[in-house]
């Protein structure tokens, strides 16, 4: 059975990977994610203003086809996942807003869908028992540093994924995939978002002390759910040029560790565009 | 025809700038059943009892009613009053006409005085078909349970026990002293509690009228004020394994509550490094750490600490992730860790990160400055976001907001300056007493300024920490205080039970029991031999709710009968 699929817009372009990845490991799970027939941006930040109606109807408009679809929709962007989820607690109080919004797109969206992140599907629905077995080729000795960053998780009381202050999602699909997750003080540090796009200074000095100290902790790679975050940490990194220090570390989404772990081949892995090429971790001897 | 008297009061201007209370006294007088009625300026005061009085023997008045404030200020006054000049009691009622009167119809005078008028006139129909009744007299049990042997259970114990009843001290541990006996230094001037402690113990042990059970919890509560019966058990056998003893029944007039609390569990701080690194600690451990004999030391490696750093508010006053109350005492005893700390270790450097500094009390601010000053702790007004474990030492990330700049401090120990919970095990205890808590589980008082000692059951009384965080001297005024109730209660000669509660008409009751769930105050019973529902006068509020749930009208409350209470809604809606 499908699970309806809301990529968003940068996992069908500069998060191209993390997509592909995705997908191929949701079929070889059983668990197929099945892409909305019609779909928009969800508007990549959750409005925060005082009225923020006008911006909550983008994201509606992405629950309202994600209802006629079915009862749920899976996301693997961490952002994406952010907004339609608080969109949906915030309609689900708010049935005010909620008619407001109806009636401004003329659609009839009865604030019934579930966002769930797929990291949820894997826990809550397979288990990570059921996955470990699916292993065929296990990642052991890979000291791999979960990087949680900010939306996956906060705040706790509308998103409500796991514990903002001391997540373990990511460590157990890691353990799943018999990699060994590495604990470092910086895993829910902020990477400075949308900072890098203005201010890109400040989101490097932040990157760059999130990867020092995964290093510090003897991470041999950082795995995270969004692609902000995956970039903000990744990017500065180029200047060095791969392979030239031996100093980089590579940025892998979840899905794309467990692509080679559950032995899908190498064009499903997604890992062709990265800044830091992570594929020499991979190479069978 | 019934004699009654109509007595309205001016209460100064209370209710005489809104009310014409001539015109009312006046109107009222034309009622067949008034033979006397008029007006004064204050009745409670003596001359205006004395009128009271007078009237009476002048116009051989069998009933009265007093136009005035709220029953709940002056009834028991014109009761007394109209008793000492012949009238039965409960023939003496109260017109409320300045709460539901004139304090609430101000701007309409001439309405509010038709009001008052109708009102009076209801209270005159009631007083009519009022019985004379008499109140009933019960004797009551002069021994004292006390729960909790920590500072404010040994202070209520020995303050009953000290005016010569007989106390129970009921304690869940295998010892006294409960948190205080793990404590270090107090403040103000750093007296070991220990010893504080173990001179009230010894007076607790070795005083004639206390019988201390240790390893004893209370199981069940029967009775009411007066007479209870509690139910003790012998946990040491469950703890062992084995079958528990039967619980044993103690008989109580009076219980006081002083349960205490327990520290907060530190692996709900996470982001402190709680539960996972050794070196981060909650003020409770480090107090054992500074208690005479011991030694400041490293769990992880037993080293000396040179750099601690205290921070206070660790998950209090956060609603978000924590608790959001303010657990009162952390303030100062960080500030006495703080100094006893460079007491012992010189050398060594302590921070303070603080979200504002409470230290209101007799000498406490004077306490916190002497930390600053004399002793260079550092204080950094600034809430920690994160603490974590870098090599041996352990990073604690804050802010110093008075110059505005993120902090970073290397520490070798943490200190985490927890909430204080209720007690494990209050709720239980809560419900087995018949007593309320809020919502993290502290003792309700009945009032929170006025009564402030006592539960909303009657006879049972509140102590210490199990109510709400406090330090030792507050706890013991507040033992001192529900000593004092107990006293109270205990000087009585009997207890009296007021005759205006609920009965039921056997003949007319079906048994069906509905009544039973609807009391509030498990005032009722069902006697299964002669098929009717029983009232416990003493335990009945006279709350009607039993009233209204009796399908039969079998369920009634002397001086509240159906018949009153229509004649009453009769003048209302003619």
């Amino acid at each position: 059975m499908g699970i309806p699929y809301y990529p968003g817009c940068t996992l069908s372009t500069k998060a191209g990977g993390y997509d592909r990845s995705g997908r191929a490991v949701a079929a070889a799970l059983g668990m197929d994610l099945v892409e909305l027939p019609n779909w928009q941006c969800c508007g990549a930040t959750f409005p925060l203003a005082t009225d923020n109606s006008l911006a909550l109807i983008a994201p509606t408009r992405v629950l309202y086809e994600a209802e006629q679809a079915g009862e749920q929709v899976a996301t693997l962007c961490a952002i994406c996942y952010h907004v339609l989820k608080r969109t949906q607690t915030t309609l689900a109080k708010d049935t005010e807003m909620l008619e407001r919004i109806n009636w401004f797109t003329e659609q009839d969206y009865e604030g019934r869908v579930e966002v769930v992140h797929f990291l949820q599907l894997l826990r809550d629905q397979l288990g990570w028992e059921a996955l470990a077995e699916r292993v065929v080729r296990p990642l052991t000795g890979l000291r791999a540093a979960p990087y949680y960053g900010c939306l996956l998780l906060r705040p706790y009381n509308e998103i409500g994924l796991d514990d903002p202050e001391a997540p373990l999602i990511l460590h157990d699909l890691l353990r799943a995939l018999g990699a060994e997750p590495v604990d470092f003080p910086y895993n829910i540090e902020c990477c400075g978002s949308y900072l890098t796009v203005r201010e890109p200074e400040i989101s490097e000095g932040l990157s760059r002390e999130i990867v020092a100290s995964s290093r510090e902790h003897g991470a041999q790679v950082l795995v995270t759910a969004c692609p902000l975050c995956q970039f903000n940490l990744e990017y500065p990194q180029r200047a060095t040029g791969f392979g030239r220090t031996g100093n980089e570390t590579p940025i892998l989404y979840f899905t794309q560790l467990m692509a080679v772990a559950l032995g899908l081949p190498e064009e499903d892995w997604g890992m062709e565009d990265h800044y830091v090429d992570p594929r020499p971790l991979f190479e069978t001897a | 025809m019934s004699r009654i008297g109509v007595f309205v009061c001016h209460c100064g201007i209370n209710i005489a700038a809104t009310v014409d209370v001539e015109r009312v006294a006046r109107e009222l007088g034309q009622d067949a059943n008034v033979v006397f009625a008029t007006d004064y300026k204050y009745m409670c005061s003596d001359p205006g009892q004395q009128l009271i009085k007078d009237a009476i023997a002048e116009h051989d008045l069998d009933g009265v009613v007093v136009a005035a404030c709220s029953p709940s200020m002056h009834e028991r006054t014109f009761r007394q009053a109209a008793g000492d000049a012949g009238v039965n009691p409960y023939r003496c009622e109260m017109a409320n006409i300045r709460e539901q009167c004139s304090w609430v119809h101000q701007r309409e005078p001439e309405q509010a005085t038709e009001k008052a008028s109708e009102i009076v006139r209801t209270l005159v129909a009631k007083v009519q078909q009022d019985e004379e009744l008499a109140p009933s007299y019960f004797p009551l049990t002069r021994r004292a349970l006390v729960i909790g042997g920590g500072i404010s259970g040994l202070e209520a114990a020995l303050g009953i026990a000290r005016s010569g009843y007989p106390v129970v001290l009921v304690e869940r541990q295998d010892h006294l002293g409960g948190k205080m006996a793990r404590l270090s230094g107090t403040y103000l001037n750093f007296e070991a509690a220990p010893g504080l402690l173990q001179r009230r113990v010894e007076q607790v042990l070795s005083h004639p009228h206390i019988e201390v059970m240790l390893q004893a919890q209370v199981t069940g509560l029967d009775g009411y004020v007066g007479n209870f019966q509690a139910w003790v058990a012998d946990v040491s056998a469950r703890e062992a394994g084995e079958p528990p003893a039967e619980p044993r029944r103690i008989d109580v007039g009076a219980i006081v509550v002083a349960t205490g609390w327990d520290p907060y569990p530190l692996n709900r701080l996470p982001e402190y490094g709680g539960g996972k690194i050794l070196d981060v600690v909650d003020g409770l451990t480090f107090e054992q750490m500074l208690q005479p004999g011991a030694e400041i030391r490293r769990p992880s490696d037993g080293r000396v600490p040179q750099e601690v750093v205290f921070v206070q508010c660790a998950g209090s006053r956060d609603p978000e992730r924590g608790v959001s109350y303010c657990s009162k005492v952390c303030c100062m005893y960080v500030a006495k860790q703080a100094m006893l700390f460079k007491q012992r270790v010189p050398e060594g450097q302590a921070y303070v990160f603080y979200i504002d500094i409470r230290s209101a009390g007799k000498g406490y601010d004077e306490f916190v400055q002497q930390a600053m000053e004399a002793y260079d702790v550092l204080y950094l007004r600034g809430k920690v976001s994160k603490i974590f474990a870098r090599g041996d030492r352990v990073v604690v990330w804050g802010a110093d907001t008075l110059v505005g700049r993120p902090v970073e401090v290397e520490a070798d120990l943490v200190v985490l300056a927890t909430p204080m919970l209720p007690g494990s095990g209050a709720l239980t205890l809560a419900q087995t007493l018949h007593i309320s808590a809020d919502g993290y589980g502290f003792y309700n008082e009945a009032h929170p300024k006025l009564r402030p000692v006592e539960s909303l059951t009657a006879g049972v009384y509140l102590a210490g920490a199990g109510q709400g965080p406090k330090d030792i001297p507050e706890a013991v005024s507040q033992a001192g205080g529900a000593v004092a109730k107990v006293l109270q209660l205990f000087a009585q000669e009997t207890m009296v039970q007021d005759p205006t509660v609920a009965y039921v008409v056997e003949d007319i009751c079906s048994f069906c029991g509905v009544c039973v769930p609807a009391c509030p105050y498990e005032a009722r019973e069902l006697d299964p031999l002669r098929r009717v529902a029983t009232v416990n006068a003493a335990l009945c509020q006279t709350c009607g709710a039993c009233v209204v749930a009796c399908p039969n009208k079998a369920s009634r409350i002397h001086n509240w009968e159906p018949g009153q209470v229509l004649a009453m809604a009769d003048l209302l809606v003619k």
